[in-house]
């Protein structure tokens, strides 16, 4: 394990270190336990986003705390959900008595979690709502699994519900603005290489050299298959296909186009991707009005990418074009 | 002569020698957990057991229910992933129906754990067939229940345990319909599932502590 790190017991604790002072003039750390707070956390009254999940995501949560989006995350160990009471703190610590929205992505131990920290926070008297995120058409949806992943429709939930709660939406238009975000994007990855936490000390998974894992999760689950590697243009179809057909969309559809890089491809692999995604949305009869392309949501150092499309309308392109100012995403300020 | 019930001293030593064993075994589940899950599970519960370990000189040396009401809220808020409040919750529901006991016949601890596992149930919606840590509680767990009164726990125990081993070698063939290896289809069968090997090891751990 070749890591840029001093132990790995200590790599959690010594990143929130290094954000707290990076970025004082936006965020807050509390230690014990561990959660991320706006700097100006409940200097108005407004509906507290919170939201959470394994550490080994970054940017994802903690470098989205900030104007515009959320008012805390709550990180875990590497690629494991926080716990309980962890959730419940940073809950209580946004609460400016308009009530919390959790965002949690759809994966058994964060939803469980994010459940009992929400139970213990409402027999206090909170106002709670939780939204979960299950954007990966590469599990299938069924009754007989814990149903899709939650992977990059996350980012995006996040910023626009940010927005609408730092406009003043109340906490059940939060909830159904970010439930809407949940309900019309799709999302599929591909893993290049394999990722190494850093206590197990080696690779999640081998990936010879001349293969991928196509869908794979964001914590290296495998996908749908592992197929040989192929040129970009051809893993564009083959992610993105996928998407437009799981979701109805309807040509003249104005959409959101994500190319999320895994934390080990460099962007200019993501633009070669973003030219073909753009070409067949085009193709398809999509109108790509917005995008984002960059490492958003990671998976430590591995290479590969994921596409998302986000169907848009006049609602969720206003809240997205509003002004955010987070570590990792800044605009219109 | 072989023990007939759980004496709170005895639950103090098995709950000790879990922190023990897990941390011992935190490579073997965590190596599981890679091949299906996200490879966390030996670290959580170590961890988890770790942080148990630390707070029971606090326990009363009486009462069973108080220790595992402790194991429950310190795993809960210490353990994270699924394992935390699953486990959590095991030891959490079985606390309520032993609460200020010092002794426990089998048939009691039985009836506890049977309450933890509905609650474990209730909160993973997991039933037996889904290659999950409830295929070895359940029948481990009847095995206990099943009980003869009279019977000595070791050998109640005994017999619960050749249940979980036989509940844990059946979830190898089966295709995991919970939790993060069920995004694996088809491709997790051919493996032990994780929580099934360590809730395994919690019962070889406490026949072996009876039985010392």
């Amino acid at each position: 394990m070749k890591k840029l790190i001093n132990s790995p017991e200590n790599v959690v604790a010594e990143a929130l270190a290094g954000m707290a002072a990076a970025h004082a003039d936006l965020l807050r750390v509390h230690t014990d336990p561990n959660y991320i707070v706006r700097a100006d956390v409940k200097a108005k009254p407004k509906v507290g986003l919170v939201s959470g999940g394994g550490s080994g995501h970054e940017p994802l949560h903690g470098g989205f705390v900030g104007l515009g989006m959320l008012d805390a995350a709550v990180p875990g160990a590497v690629f494991t959900s926080p716990t309980p009471d962890q959730i419940e703190a940073a809950t209580r610590a946004v609460d400016a008595g308009q009530g919390i929205l959790h965002i949690v992505k759809n994966y058994t131990g964060d939803v469980m979690n994010f459940e009992l920290a929400a139970e213990l926070a409402k027999a206090d008297g909170l106002q709670v709502e939780s939204v979960v995120i299950d954007d990966d058409v590469a599990v299938k949806d069924s009754t007989w699994t814990a149903g899709r992943r939650g992977v990059a429709t996350t980012v995006l939930a996040e910023k626009i519900t940010g927005a609408a709660t730092e406009a003043g939406a109340s906490l059940i238009e939060a909830r159904d603005i970010c439930r809407k975000v949940a309900a019309q994007g799709r999302s599929m990855g591909v893993a290049l290489t394999s990722c190494t936490v850093p206590h197990a000390g080696k690779p999640m998974f081998e990936l010879p050299e001349d293969e991928i894992e196509l869908g794979v999760g964001i914590h290296g689950e495998p996908g749908r298959e592992r197929i040989k590697l192929r040129p970009a243009d051809e893993l564009a179809e083959l992610l993105l296909q996928p998407i437009i057909s799981d979701l109805p969309y309807q040509r003249g559809d104005e959409v959101l186009l994500f190319i999320n890089g895994l934390g080990g491809t460099p962007l200019i692999e993501l633009y070669v991707l973003y030219r073909k995604a753009a070409e067949i949305a085009a193709a398809a009869g999509l109108k790509v009005t917005r995008h984002l392309i960059g490492n958003y949501i990671t998976s430590l150092e591995m290479a590969g990418a994921s596409i998302t499309l986000l169907k848009l309308d006049d609602q969720l392109t206003r809240l997205w074009d509003a002004p955010v100012k987070t570590p990792a995403l800044r605009w219109g300020l | 002569m072989p023990a007939s019930t759980l004496t709170a001293a005895n639950a103090l030593r098995w709950i000790e020698a879990c922190a023990a064993l897990l941390d011992e075994k935190k490579a073997y589940l965590t190596e599981l957990d890679s091949a299906v899950g996200d490879g966390d599970h030996g670290v959580n519960m170590a961890r988890g057991f770790q942080a148990v370990k630390a707070k029971l000189p606090t326990v009363p040396a009486d009462d069973i229910g108080a220790l595992f009401k402790l194991v429950a809220m310190t795993l809960i808020s210490t353990t994270g992933g699924a394992s935390g409040p699953l486990c959590g919750t095991f030891f959490l529901k079985a606390s309520v129906t032993i609460a200020g006991k010092a002794e426990l016949t089998p048939a009691e601890l039985g009836a506890a754990f049977q309450a933890g596992l509905v609650g474990v149930v209730a909160l993973g919606k997991a039933a037996v067939g889904d290659k999950t840590m409830v295929d070895v509680l359940t029948p481990a767990i009847a095995a206990l229940t099943a009980s003869a009164s009279g019977e000595p726990l070791s050998a109640a125990l005994a017999r619960a345990v050749e249940a979980a081993r036989k509940g844990a070698e059946g979830t190898v063939p089966l295709v995991a319909r919970k939790g993060r290896a069920s995004y694996l289809g088809e491709r997790s069968a051919g493996h032990l599932d994780p929580g099934a090997a360590s809730s395994l090891l919690l019962f070889e751990t406490l026949a072996k502590t009876v039985g010392n």
